[in-house]
């Protein structure tokens, strides 16, 4: 099945090792995730693309155990829809809302005290009308030696 | 110093599931209360505002009244629509422009969650492809991060509902009426982590308005007029944790609801210390667990023991959400603000039969809180 991203610029894309694509502001410094072409504090238009870091802690998370409304969501509903995690990773000069690949409470609970190091990873969220699988970024948590697996 | 304005009329046309009956109706219905309440009519009301996200345009419910070509602005503000609406209203009485007017909130949603496309609040469509355009998601990340900084718990959020629910069984206005254990809600489906399915309130239908003047006009329509002393809107600042967010910066920074509240407080020259009955906006249980520190009521974190001890029941210190709030009430968006602006003023009359809170309450307080992150906050006296 051919892979399409749910939307271009959003995350490197194809590769191993995907990052998001966010903005850094050349005047304030702020990065923004996705790229804007404004400044949301100091309201300057020099937005530089910036691609941010692959790892980073959760900092609040909740889960998504009904199906969202369809559309815009393009994911499997009713009886197909399969729950998932959605939290703020926090990746050290942003924090990015992002879905997470497990809905186990303790495990999250867990990761946020233990400020656990989550990766980002390319999973597959939907299909499209021509039957292409949607992927989209979500966060994970990493192995837990990086030595072991370059980032 | 500004104007003093009072509320002289409040009415209600009752929340929750009406057949057959449109939003436009269940405005004039609420018009038609607030008159009779301030012993005015149609004809005597000089201006109007209108709030609804539904009804297009609110401004035709002239048609259900009378065509007297008053100036009718209609506004939407999200959740804080009924706050913008009251604040127009009010401050169009402090320009001197008009000494009558009116504010009416109406809406008729269909059931289940709000949807709407993500680009239409400033968000990238694939939010919403890949299911994170929600607001209870949001509702859910905002309390279960608090519960962990200041150790809540979760039977904390199921008392909240438990006292909504009764409070609203007191109400006959209000929507849902039938008392709830909380084993049953916290053992309704988890709907978005921590936060079941009976701990969110729903989109319901419903009005209410509310007849101003100046203060100084109140005694020609009742000798119980309750003084508007402030009424604020405020919108995020970046940092604060807001609903619809793709990302956060790293410096955090309070919700719009502390702004709101803030201001409104010097507004009025009043404290938290000073309020007697409280409305805040319990979109879902957490919400008011949070609102009631944002508002200034408690620290955060004292709410576990503030709960458990009763202080937020309607003969508590804390008296919150005597009416059940949005939990009970449901939230027709338009309207909502105003059913807060009402309970509110029936408190301060004295005249909220059964659910009246004891020795004479001299301040009022209610806050709306909503997406994008828009809070408004009112304070009312006697």
């Amino acid at each position: 099945m051919t892979q399409v991203p749910v939307a271009d610029g959003l995350f490197t894309w194809p590769g191993d090792d995907p990052q998001l694509i966010g903005s850094r502001c050349a005047d304030c410094g702020i990065v923004t995730f996705p790229v804007q072409d404004s400044c949301p504090r100091c309201a300057s238009t020099a937005m530089d693309e910036h691609l941010l870091a692959r790892r980073g802690t959760l900092w609040a998370w909740t889960t998504q155990s009904f199906p969202p409304p369809a559309p815009p969501y393009v994911g499997p509903t009713g009886k197909e829809f399969v729950p998932f995690g959605v939290g703020f990773v926090d990746l050290g000069e942003v924090k990015v809302e992002a879905r997470l690949t497990t809905t186990d409470a303790d495990v999250l609970d867990a990761a946020v005290r233990n400020r656990t190091a989550l990766e980002v990873v390319v999973v597959p969220v939907g299909t499209d009308d021509d039957g292409n699988e949607i992927v989209s970024f979500a966060f994970t948590p990493a192995p837990s030696n990086p030595e072991e697996h370059p980032a | 110093m500004s104007m003093d304005v009072a509320i002289v009329g409040v009415g209600l046309h009752p929340f929750g599931r009406h057949p057959g009956v449109s939003g436009i109706q269940m405005g004039a219905v609420a018009i038609r209360k607030a008159l009779a309440d301030a012993g005015v009519e149609w004809k005597d009301i000089e201006f109007a505002f209108g709030g609804s996200y539904e009804v297009d345009n609110p401004d035709a419910v002239v048609a259900l009244m009378g065509l007297t070509g008053i100036p009718f602005t209609d506004v939407y503000n999200g959740c804080a629509t009924a706050a913008s609406a009251l604040t127009l209203a009010a401050n169009t009485i402090r320009l001197g422009d008009h000494r009558l007017g009116i504010a009416v909130g109406m809406d008729k949603h269909p059931p289940g969650a709000f949807s709407a496309d993500p680009r239409d609040y400033a968000c990238p469509l694939w939010y919403g492809q890949v299911g994170e355009f929600l607001t209870t998601k949001f509702f859910g990340m905002k309390i279960n991060k608090y519960m962990l900084d200041h150790e809540i718990s979760h039977q904390t959020l199921a008392r909240v509902v438990n006292k909504n629910l009764r409070n609203g069984a007191l109400n006959e206005n209000a929507f849902r009426r039938k008392p709830m254990g909380e084993e049953q809600i916290l053992e309704s489906p988890m709907l978005n982590y921590p936060l079941t399915q009976y701990m969110f309130c729903s989109p319901d239908e419903g009005a209410a308005a509310v007849v101003l003047c100046p203060a100084e006009d109140a005694h020609k329509y009742t000798d119980k007029p309750v003084y508007l002393r402030a009424t604020t809107v405020r919108t995020r600042r970046l940092g604060a944790f807001e609903v619809h967010s793709t990302w956060l910066p790293e410096a955090e920074s309070v919700g719009p609801t502390v702004d709101a509240s803030r201001a409104a407080y010097e507004m009025a020259g009043i404290g938290p210390d000073d309020v007697d009955v409280i409305q805040l906006q319990d979109t879902d249980a957490g919400a008011e667990i949070i609102h009631l520190a944002e508002n200034g009521f408690c620290a955060d974190g004292d709410q576990e023991r503030i709960y458990a001890e009763g202080e937020t029941e309607i003969g508590g210190r804390l008296p919150v959400n005597t009416d059940g709030g949005l939990i009970a009430n449901g939230e027709p968006i338009g309207a909502s603000g105003l059913r807060q602006i009402h309970e509110v003023v029936l408190q301060l009359r004295g005249t909220a039969g059964e659910r009246q809170v004891p020795n004479r309450p001299k301040v009022g307080y209610t806050q709306l809180y909503g997406a994008p992150g828009t809070a408004g906050v009112s304070i009312l006296t006697v």
